[in-house]
């Protein structure tokens, strides 16, 4: 008897991509570069997050021409994303064939209340998160993988290492709580007991935990590896850089060598211009507070 | 033993964690120059164009091709067992390792949306596991060669060549630790063999 989409198979799915990158496209030779250079997977977007933000608009799925044509052009897993609680949406990527779905905050939320839910789904989803609590409603949600928020389109790493880190301390006063504490802690940060549970015995996040706005250079991509994520989203951070191609090659080559520094080196020497970066100070749309 | 666990990419900790349950160490090998040192290697599940690519740009693949050729224990699980093979059908111009005289088709089961569990029986372990099966590669033929060691839906998705053990599914994926012991099993029979 076989079964399809079951949480193993879900969460399973995202444990292969780890120590990976996962490039946001937009063309089907963006993902063509993308897969060349070592990616994972991509990620097929209309428009990347930096074009989002300077834009503006209502920001939703990729049309489904575009999907299908970069599913054509690479053997790398394709994930797309959609709005925030539109389930139609995901329910038309999931026939669709994507191998994964991202519910992200990058779009315009559909919902301002209520998540999907992704246990009704056989394609896994990922999320973003901002601390312990958001990890753990995605999760019981029925997310398999999580990520940090950050700030996306702003090549500015502060906001994924202030996620990363929040996530890391909350893990941390976590592992020393007795059953009693952990249910007021759970009260605090509204996040369900049974996950605070799991959390605490494995000393990290039950599924896979990568890396995810305003990442823009190889020694960025190092940075949130050597904070303990698993892998590295990166949106506008490759083709928004003076020579893709190679900064795709050199995040690749970051992610792997993160605890190197000699070779970080050598990794960096390859890199021209990277993106423009925006101080999160001075942003009129904060994307990350999309979704809580 | 000193098991090594291939790190450019991919569910490296699973197997680590597998082989360290069986009383064993690991070695996790980003470079070249660790596998010298090594009884036996892993390949793990991950995405195989990327841990080609990637062994390719770090001086890994030749070196491990032919440390392989010349006897070197190694498993490879769904992308490790596409790298092993001897061609690619539907993606002809990817390079393989070619140390395993099979043909498979990648992702040939289709999306995620198609990727499945189901119990597998191996007859040499008198044994059935949980499989996991994640855009899993479908052997399409093989050489006599190569030793069935388990079948689904019709299809070899366990295999044995000489020193060359592979798996379409995913063993670490689970607690069950018998196929990662019947691989750390014919590492040590290999050298009684080699011995007598």
């Amino acid at each position: 008897m076989e079964q399809k989409g079951t949480w193993t198979v879900k969460k399973g799915f995202a444990e292969m991509f780890k120590n990976g990158v996962i490039m946001d496209v937009t063309t089907p030779e963006q993902a063509r570069i993308a897969q060349e250079a070592g990616a994972v997977a991509v990620m097929a977007l209309e428009r990347v997050p930096a074009d989002i933000r300077k834009e503006g608009g209502v920001a939703r799925m990729a049309s489904i021409k575009l999907i299908k044509e970069i599913v054509a052009a690479v053997s790398i897993p394709v994930m797309a994303k959609v709005r925030i609680g539109h389930v139609a949406e995901a329910k038309i990527l999931e026939s669709l064939g994507v191998d994964f779905v991202d519910e992200s905050e990058v779009l315009t939320p559909a919902d301002d209340k209520y998540h999907i839910d992704k246990h009704d789904f056989k394609v896994p989803f990922v999320c973003g998160a901002r601390n312990l609590g958001e990890a753990a409603r995605r999760i019981a949600e029925g997310a398999a993988m999580i990520r940090t928020k950050g700030e996306a389109g702003t090549g500015n790493v502060v906001e994924a290492v202030r996620h990363m880190r929040t996530v890391n301390e909350e893990i941390r006063r976590l592992r020393n709580m007795s059953d009693a504490e952990l249910v007021t802690f759970g009260k605090e940060i509204g996040a369900p007991v049974e996950i605070l549970s799991q959390i605490r015995e494995l000393g990290r996040l039950p599924v896979v935990n990568f890396a995810a706005g305003g990442i823009a250079t190889p020694a960025d991509a190092a940075l949130m590896m050597m904070l303990g994520c698993d892998g590295v989203f990166v949106g506008s951070g490759i083709f928004k850089s003076k020579a893709p191609e190679t900064m795709a090659r050199a995040i690749v080559n970051g992610v792997l060598y993160y605890d190197n520094p000699e070779k970080l080196v050598e990794i960096c020497e390859d890199v021209s211009e990277a993106m423009p970066g925006l101080d999160v100070g001075s942003l009129e749309t904060r994307l990350q507070e999309r979704g809580n | 033993m000193k098991i090594g666990v291939l790190a450019v990419q991919g569910d490296i900790r699973e197997h680590a964690a597998s082989v360290e349950k069986l009383g064993h160490n690991t070695v996790l090998v980003r470079d070249a120059r660790y596998l010298d040192e090594l009884d036996g290697l892993i390949m793990p599940g991950g995405e195989s164009t990327t841990m080609t690519i990637l062994m390719k740009r770090f001086g890994l693949w030749d070196k491990l091709k032919s440390l392989i050729e010349h006897g070197m224990p190694v498993y490879g699980t769904c992308a490790g067992l596409v790298l092993l093979s001897k061609r690619v059908t539907n993606y002809p111009d990817q390079p393989t390792l070619g140390v395993l005289d099979v043909e498979v088709e990648r992702n040939a089961y289709g999306s995620q949306t198609e990727s499945f569990e189901a119990r597998l029986r191996i007859p040499i372990l008198e044994t059935e596991i949980s499989a996991f099966f994640i855009r899993s590669p479908i052997v399409r033929s093989s050489s006599m060669k190569v030793e069935v060691l388990a079948k689904y839906g019709g299809t070899s998705v366990l295999v044995r060549q000489g020193n060359v053990l592979a798996s379409t599914f995913h063993p670490e994926l689970t607690d069950d630790l018998q196929v990662h012991q019947l691989f750390l099993e014919s590492i040590s029979l290999r050298r009684q063999g080699a011995k007598a």
